[in-house]
């Protein structure tokens, strides 16, 4: 509903709330502009009466003076019998130069008001202000509930590009774009007459004024008590009217000056209504108040990029909605999966477990876990598959699944199998599948399988799954999911190094390239894509589809496409059916691949110190880090192998970075050495220097297997108890990051 | 139906004698490219003493500008009774505005003046943009104005 709430006015906005919110940027400049040539004394320095005295020797024919919220000092007069208008220096009452507005600044203007469209325009222009707002709190909200909290809104996030530059630049300017709608809607509402101006009355027009000729300007009693700093705009009176008087209006109020005697023929006081309507002026303006206008102009700056972000988000999210197949009635099925989703992505594990009990003859209701019935008449098995969003929470399709579970009271006829996606980096680790789990056997309801987690939408785990449910119903299911089919494309091997065949540990170092020119490749391909290889950086994982298996398997970049190859560091595994493929490819042969952006992974930028920790074949992403490390920042490395003799991965590189500087320290040690050493060892035994490091915001990134992976946290946990933080601390803040396989 | 004709016919005859002593008068106020939004316009008549009488016709849809409209405003008061039925739109630059309005007879060559007020948004307001004494002889002149208006002219 939330989610609903944002995209639609989101979608129907964007292109308005461009051309708002950049005409917006620029018009806010203007009041820093005039800021800059305005001359301002100081208060009590100069009155209306000695300005007006002062300016009645250069310009005779004055007609009116208007001093602008930002100081400047507009003179209308009329020489020759044509009309002028200058900006003159209050001090002295000279001419500064001719006043005029930039036909671009007017231009600009219209088009924020009404997009040259006149009243029509007006009207969308404050629609979409009103949109604004609606975008403005329900972005807010959305990004409260997605962090897990208002208290963790702050914290780093992940996602694709499109989602972080979204989260990352709304939540900076939130307030300054929210400040702007409400004030934008607000004078829009008055232009349409839904929201009055002002109640405050005219001055009163005065009927009769004092016989006599009119004194001298600069003797004016008003004019005299008033300070320059308050006046707003002086009338003066028709030439040689003998029923003439001045109109002044001062930050006060307003009212009429005889021009005989120099005192108040009538005066209106400002009321609350006015000086609440200058105020919402002023701070969507700027106008008197320069520097909020260069802030919230920066603010709308960031709106392009929300619009252009934010439909992308929408749209992969649409794009990935799965199309179900055959999809029974709730009280008909025999099986029934509900999915608790946020991005989609569980929807398409749904839809093969869908498809292919379909195909083992099997009636299947699928619908989200929000559609939870009291009662399923023919359901023998219900399957519960959840995503987990922010803090354990629920996603948005089961948001309501809690409640409703809680009012079943009856013991059901099926029996129940839950299975948990999500990432094992985040400390909530599959947290609301379990909440599910924990809610449903506190009931008792027949277990069909132990709760199962999938990591990273891993296809390999959930066909796993697939194989423990086959068994159970007593059919073969085979669970083939490809969760994007991704366009692979093919590079050839050029290089590899082998490690580790003496330890039982066949390692091999792996670079490929693109193949040479196939001659379908143009003069613009070449020319973008130099090198033939698509955008990745280290840290990225890249898919290899294996032949004879449509499933993709994910290995950590270990070089940059700029380096010019492809670099990955592979284990065989005794049953790997891709490990040995890529194990046993000969120089030449070639791999369908793709790339998988893996953002997180990725020191954070700036001079910090960088710990790196790994084991094995998970020092791949860390050493493409290290190459590019031009910038010498201090980078550490813990690594653990099994002998320095066989399987010291990139030993020779590694040397050369601690030589040019690029890496700062190299700590190896080996299981199968004399130390008997595992990295967590050498880390507990480094717990000072460890300790130093992170006082000094240092980040640590973790690859490794989830074994290593599990002790080495354990390992930093007992290291930094005495700063009074834990591991979970530092990841919250984004300082120890995990690739973990 | 005749019954109804005859009746008209008789009213007209009634009428005729005030309808006389009035005339149909045109004016037309051409405005220089000042290159703004439109401007607002008063045209109102003033006595001999320069004292407001009548607002002929205003240009400009929003009230709340009509203060910009600074001589009109005073000698008005700015009181909706003074304009109701004589508002237009407000006059684009370079175009003309052309309204007829009927004048007493009275009026005419007795020293009275017909005076333009004009505003534009962000431009400045002029007060007597263009004023024209309203005489049998000023027909078809064409009097030159100072502010946004290129010339004033009437004819009767």
């Amino acid at each position: 509903m939330l989610r609903q709430l944002h995209s639609l006015p989101g979608l129907i906005a964007a292109l308005f709330a461009i051309v708002l919110t950049v005409t917006g940027a620029i018009l806010s400049l203007n009041p820093a502009l005039e800021r800059i040539d305005a001359v301002l004394p100081a208060a009590g320095q100069i009155s209306v009466a000695e300005l007006s005295g002062k300016l009645a020797e250069h310009y005779p024919e004055v007609e009116q003076i208007v001093r602008t919220p930002s100081g400047t000092l507009i003179v209308y007069y009329t020489r020759d019998d044509q009309v002028g208008i200058d900006q003159v220096d209050p001090r002295t009452g000279q001419a500064i130069a001719p006043y005029q507005q930039s036909s671009f600044s007017r231009w600009i203007k219209n088009l924020h008001r009404s997009l040259l469209l006149d009243t029509p325009g007006r009207a969308v222009s404050g629609i979409t202000a009103l949109l604004m707002i609606v975008l403005a709190i329900s972005g807010a909200m959305l990004l409260a509930a997605r962090m897990g909290g208002w208290r963790q809104i702050l914290q780093p996030v992940r996602g694709t590009l499109s989602q972080r530059l979204h989260i990352k630049f709304g939540r900076i300017v939130i307030i300054g774009l929210l400040l702007s709608a409400l004030t934008g809607t607000y004078l829009s509402a008055i232009t349409f007459g839904f929201a009055p101006e002002s109640l405050e009355a005219e001055p009163e027009i005065p009927l009769d004024v004092s016989d006599g000729i009119p004194a001298a300007i600069d003797t004016l009693a008003v004019l005299q008590a008033t300070d320059l700093n308050d006046l707003r705009e002086l009338v003066y009176p028709y030439p040689d009217d003998p029923a003439g008087m001045y109109s002044l209006t001062t930050d006060q109020g307003a009212g009429y000056i005889d021009q005989v005697n120099g005192e108040w023929l009538s005066f209106q006081p400002h009321d609350a209504s006015h000086t609440f309507y200058k105020f919402i002026y002023m701070l969507h303006t700027g106008e008197g108040l320069w520097w909020l206008g260069i802030i919230l102009g920066l603010a709308a700056l960031t709106v392009p990029l929300m619009a252009i972000t934010g439909p992308l988000i929408w749209w992969k999210r649409y794009r990935s909605k799965p199309k179900l197949a055959s999809n029974s009635g709730a009280n008909t099925a025999d099986s029934v999966i509900l999915v608790g989703s946020e991005s989609n992505s569980t929807w398409g594990f749904a839809k093969t477990l869908h498809d292919s009990l379909v195909k083992a003859g099997h009636r299947v209701h699928t619908a989200p876990m929000n559609q939870l019935a009291s009662n399923y008449r023919s359901a023998q098995r219900l399957f519960i598959l959840s995503a987990t969003y922010g803090d354990g929470d629920a996603p948005a399709s089961a948001k309501q699944f809690l409640s409703k579970l809680a009012k079943i009271n009856k013991k059901p006829d099926f029996a129940t199998a839950i299975l948990g996606f999500g990432d094992r980096q985040y400390p909530q680790f599959c947290g609301f599948a379990k909440k599910v789990e924990q809610a449903i056997s506190a009931k008792n309801w027949p277990q069909l399988l132990p709760i199962d987690s999938i990591n990273r939408q891993s296809p390999q785990e959930f066909a796993r799954w697939g194989n423990a449910l086959g068994e159970v119903l007593g059919t073969e299911l085979t669970l083939l999911h490809i969760p994007e089919r991704p366009h692979t494309i093919t590079l050839e091997l050029a290089d590899r190094v082998e490690y580790g065949v003496a330890v039982q540990a066949p390692t091999v170092v792996l670079r490929f390239k693109a193949p040479k020119d196939t001659g379908k490749t143009g003069m613009l391909t070449r020319l973008f894509k130099g090198n033939g290889l698509p955008h990745f950086e280290a840290g990225d994982l890249v898919g290899i589809v294996p032949p004879n298996s449509p499933i993709p398997r994910f290995y950590s970049l270990a070089s940059a496409s700029k380096d010019g190859t492809l670099e990955i560091c592979v284990r065989q595994q005794s049953n790997g059916l891709c490990s040995n493929f890529l194990y046993t490819l000969p120089i030449g042969g070639s791999i369908e691949a793709f790339i998988k952006l893996n953002p997180d992974f990725r020191p954070a930028p700036g001079k910090k110190p960088i710990v790196l920790i790994a084991a094995g074949t998970g020092i791949g992403p860390l050493v493409g880090f290290i190459r590019h490390n031009s910038a010498h920042r201090p980078m550490y490395i813990y690594w653990g192998g099994r002998s320095a003799e066989s399987d010291f991965l990139y030993q020779p590189e590694l040397n050369t970075y601690l030589k040019d500087k690029r890496l700062t320290e190299l700590n190896a040690v080996f299981s199968r050495s004399n130390e008997r050493a595992y990295v967590q060892d050498k880390i507990t035994l480094d717990a000072e220097k460890l300790r130093k490091l992170i006082q000094t915001d240092a980040q640590i990134l973790v690859c490794g297997g989830r074994g290593m992976a599990s002790s080495v946290m354990a390992a930093l946990n007992e290291i930094v108890t005495p700063l009074g933080i834990d591991v979970a601390t530092l990841k919250a803040q984004g300082r120890y990051l995990e690739d973990v396989y | 139906m005749k019954k109804l004709t005859l009746a008209l016919a008789m009213a007209a005859t009634i009428a005729l004698p005030t309808l006389a002593q009035a005339r149909d008068v045109t004016f037309t106020t051409e405005l220089k490219n000042y290159g703004g939004d439109g401007a607002y316009l008063a045209l109102y008549l003033v006595d001999a003493n320069g004292k407001y009488q009548r607002t002929l016709w205003l240009s400009g849809k929003k009230s709340k500008y009509y203060k910009h409209l600074a001589d009109w405003a005073r000698g008005s008061g700015l009181r909706s009774s003074e304009y109701d039925g004589v508002t237009g739109a407000s006059v684009l630059s370079g175009q003309a505005l052309k309204v007829t309005v009927d004048i007493a007879d009275e009026l005419i060559d007795a020293g009275y003046e017909v005076r333009v007020d004009s505003a534009v948004e962000d431009m400045r307001d002029n007060r007597a943009d263009v004023s024209a004494p309203l005489t049998t002889d000023g027909v078809g002149k064409s009097f030159p104005g100072r502010g946004y208006v290129q010339s004033l002219s009437y004819t009767f």
